[in-house]
């Protein structure tokens, strides 16, 4: 299961301030605590508050304060071909990068699998394109379809493809977690290798009371139908420890009575 | 014509690099050291991974002479079994081992109960004779090897051996020894992956280094479980490949030991006149049995009769080519 750390980001106040002042340590300690947690990458994002204009920049120093911590993969959150493009030159420095996003409009999924070709970098492809978030199942197997056609047209690698059904709150929307767990289960069945499935998991309790339940109960019915990497929160101790059980359960990792500590020791 | 691309697996993860014995210039008496591990794919499979260190052989040798082995097999070593230094050169001059495993059979206390600083006086004796890397190995009698091994240890401090085992309910002494004098060590588990990884867990929560861990998952014969030893050591490759850190340790298994108990190898002609030539017999039984686990992965094979060893070599030589 590949842990990509969600809390490097501007929507976080924390990180927002460190952006605003310039300020590296809370942003390398962020970095720290989450790969003590276990996270294998982490994800980059500048968040809404940065002007426009400045957001290019924002990622570069934000990546850059990042890797004097770590080589681990980063994941260059943003919508904007320039700011992912800035984004994956600090970021590839040292270790891999991962883009996060492209939605499925033809358009937009060349040029992103053009840079993704270019720096030898992942993709998240999102179940949107010019309609919008596909709402059923074969929206969403449609839009990953195109996104593993246009990554063999860019010569970009099905491992290195990560397709996204899109997680939407679920007091918005009780029957799409259920659409998500199907959809999961057929994008696995896309091509041989099978394309890695992602989601970003928090936004899956958005606005809810029992948030982190929420978001390791799905966790574990996300993993049963085949999802092998996750944009959450590492720091979510209940949440490492229900995710580690289940891989476990499902034998895709070797039992030992301490194999929560292996868990984070197997890291280090 | 369009030609298609090789279907390759590709691997996450690595089986650790460790080098046995140290030189002069590293700390150590050895004249040669061992290195094993590295591989990248599954052994022997060039197209998928590398195999930096093939697999090495170990010869056993007793710190006592055995009276317990075949005559067949003691017959191979001659006079030499009466002393561990002349056995020891013999296995390295004669029958080419690349490490020497001395067991310290004669310190057990039904058969010869012998003291710690005779142990280690054994041990400073077969450090002397020869110049490859030791693996010491104790009697199997847990309070009697955490008497022993620690002296053997300081005995060998700085020549960077293997020292075995390391059980479940069993390691902290030897882990304490091996950490103080730079050695490495043996982890054993009955055929139990799971015991095999807790007892990787627990030696590196005393802040042992990882990749100085060989993992001993018993070792079965041919007709006698060595089905379950390899099923065990593929699956334990399988996932250190998968980028388990936990199970990315070299392996090592005890061929000889296992191969000369079963009763096609130690039989007579007398018990059973149409098995053909009992020292022939024996010796195919052992190089059979670690021909198999070669594939399984397994990193060092220690083994008892020098055609057998011989052998395993040259099979090793063809089959990384």
């Amino acid at each position: 299961m590949l842990v990509i750390g969600e809390r490097i980001n501007g929507m976080f106040e924390a990180i927002g301030e460190a952006i605003k002042n310039k300020d590296p340590k809370p942003v390398r300690e962020m970095a720290e605590k989450q790969l003590a947690g276990g996270a294998d990458a982490l994800d980059i994002n500048v968040g809404t508050r940065v002007p426009k204009a400045e957001r290019a920049a924002a990622m570069r120093w934000l990546i850059e304060v990042t890797r004097e911590v770590t080589d681990k993969p980063l994941s260059i959150d943003n919508p904007s071909l320039e700011t992912v493009r800035v984004g994956l030159q600090a970021a590839t420095i040292k270790g891999r990068a991962i883009i996060n996003s492209t939605t499925g409009q033809a358009e937009k999924l060349a040029a992103f699998m053009g840079l993704a070709h270019e720096f030898g970098a992942g993709i998240v492809g999102l179940s949107i394109d010019e309609n919008g978030v596909a709402a059923t199942i074969e929206g969403k197997l449609e839009i990953g379809m195109r996104t593993l056609a246009a990554a063999t047209d860019a010569g970009v690698s099905i491992e290195d493809v990560y397709l996204d059904p899109i997680i939407l709150p679920v007091n918005c929307d009780q029957k799409a977690p259920g659409i998500v767990i199907e959809t999961i289960r057929q994008f696995r069945l896309l091509s041989d290798p099978a394309p890695h499935v992602v989601i970003g998991l928090s936004n899956l309790s958005q606005g809810a009371t029992e948030r982190s339940l929420i978001n390791r109960v799905f966790l574990t019915m996300a993993i049963g139908a085949g999802l092998d990497a996750s944009i959450h929160d590492p720091l979510d101790t209940e949440l490492t420890n229900t995710m580690v059980t289940a891989e476990i359960l499902l034998n895709k990792a070797i039992y030992s009575d301490s194999y929560l500590t292996a868990y984070l020791q197997g890291k280090a | 014509m369009t030609m298609l691309a090789d279907a390759k697996e590709k691997w996450a993860g690595a089986v650790n690099t460790l080098t046995l014995g140290a030189t002069a210039g590293e700390g150590g008496t050895r004249t040669s050291t061992v290195t094993v591990g590295g591989g990248t794919g599954v052994p022997f499979m060039r197209f998928d991974g590398a195999t930096p260190h093939p697999p090495v052989v170990a010869i056993e040798i007793w710190d006592r002479e055995p009276d317990d082995w075949p005559a067949a097999l003691t017959a191979a070593w001659g006079k030499a079994v009466k002393s561990p230094a002349d056995w020891a050169r013999k296995a390295v001059e004669e029958a080419g081992a690349d490490l020497i495993c001395l067991k310290l059979a004669g310190t057990h206390p039904d058969t010869g109960d012998r003291s710690p600083a005779e142990a280690a006086a054994v041990v400073r004796s077969v450090l002397k004779a020869v110049g490859v890397p030791l693996v010491i190995w104790g009697c199997d009698s847990e309070a009697k090897d955490n008497e022993v091994l620690p002296s053997c240890s300081q005995a060998a401090a700085g020549e960077r051996c293997l020292l075995g085992a390391a059980t479940e309910d069993n390691y902290k002494t030897l882990v304490a020894a091996c950490q103080a004098d730079g050695h490495a060590l043996i982890g054993l588990s009955p055929i139990d992956i799971n015991i095999a990884k807790q007892v990787n867990i627990l030696i590196s929560e005393m802040g042992f280094p990882l990749d100085r861990i060989v993992m001993y998952q018993t070792t079965g014969a041919l007709g006698y479980g060595l089905e379950y030893t390899y099923s065990i050591q593929e699956r334990g490759r399988l996932a250190a490949l998968g980028g388990d850190k936990m199970m990315a340790m070299p392996v090592i298994c005890m061929v000889g030991q296992e191969a000369w108990r079963a009763k096609e190898s130690k039989a007579t002609t007398e018990e059973q006149p149409t098995w053909g030539d009992p020292a022939l017999r024996g010796m195919l039984w052992e190089l059979s049995t670690a021909v198999t686990l070669l594939q399984a992965g397994s990193d060092i094979m220690v083994m008892r009769h020098p055609q057998a060893a011989l052998g395993l070599k040259d099979m090793i030589k063809r089959l990384v080519v």
